[in-house]
């Protein structure tokens, strides 16, 4: 099914502009993830897929597809906000998971789990 | 009505979400999405969640607003750091603050801003000194980083929720 050449040229460079530029947020994401240093810094990366790119990219479907059907749609709004309302679970996970293992192996690069750990080895 | 739909806000969510999903306003959808609606929000009541209070649903718009500029904002702002490594020396690492508030939905959501926005990280919330553990990518300062989050969602969250 496609119904991409239906659309007229203005809309059409509407929907390219959205997509294209989603796509290119997320891809700028992880590129990040290939190539910031270490682990904490590289969970932040992805988010720009998950916010922006996302967002963009429904952005795009939704006019590419209210212009197809003459009436506006907006449940593709419901993607965006599942994604982002959901990945930040899933980081958060990671995040606490990589801080137990350095925690655990006594890296000194790391916060210790609360202030009064943190003035008790201050005061050693 | 507190017996028959023990989550209102939870039932008119689905609800909604149904009608969006559908693509229909018509009796048949309400009636099915109802159903469905009452039937979930009937299942949460056995996880037994506690209850949330809105003290004022005003500042939520303001809320939204600050989030979305601040999410294209630290975009832009993470992009230019993974696409020019090289420009300046960027530090990393973790804040830790304490924060006045005390709701834990509240809390939840002031987790999901924080972690949805590129560049910061919630990593850890300690409840016994109410204090949390950011992870910021691009470090500057420390002391404006607490203020700001404090001042754009904390205030408005005390507002919402407490």
């Amino acid at each position: 099914m496609i119904q991409a050449p239906d659309l007229p040229a203005w809309a059409a460079f509407i929907v390219a502009f959205l997509i294209v530029t989603g796509a290119a947020i997320t891809l700028i994401g992880s590129f990040g993830l290939l190539r910031l240093g270490s682990f904490y810094e590289r969970v932040h990366s992805p988010t720009l897929g998950t916010t922006l790119g996302t967002a963009f990219i429904v952005l795009g479907s939704m006019t590419c597809f209210s212009v197809l059907q003459s009436r506006p749609l907006v449940h593709e709004l419901l993607i965006l906000a599942f994604v982002t309302i959901t990945t930040p679970v899933t980081l958060m996970l990671l995040a606490r998971a990589a801080l137990y293992r350095d925690r655990t192996e006594g890296r000194e690069d790391v916060p210790l789990i609360d202030e009064n750990d943190e003035q008790a080895l201050a005061e050693i | 009505m507190k017996r028959f739909i023990p989550h209102p806000l939870l039932a008119f969510s689905l609800l909604l979400m149904w009608l969006l999903l559908n693509q229909s306003v018509s009796p048949g959808q309400i009636v099915l999405g109802g159903a469905v609606a009452l039937l979930a929000s009937g299942a949460m009541t056995a996880l037994k969640p506690e209850k949330v209070q809105l003290r004022s649903v005003r500042p939520i718009p303001r809320l939204l607003a600050s989030v979305i500029v601040d999410i294209v904002r630290s975009n832009i702002a993470v992009a230019r750091i993974v696409l020019f490594p090289a420009q300046k020396d960027r530090v990393s690492g973790f804040v830790r603050m304490p924060i006045d508030l005390r709701n834990q939905y509240g809390v939840a959501v002031l987790a999901c801003i924080i972690t949805a926005t590129p560049g910061t990280m919630w990593v850890q919330f300690d409840r016994k000194s109410n204090s949390l553990l950011v992870h910021v990518l691009d470090l500057i300062d420390e002391q404006e980083w607490i203020a700001l989050i404090k001042r754009r969602y904390e205030a408005l969250l005390m507002e919402i929720f407490e």
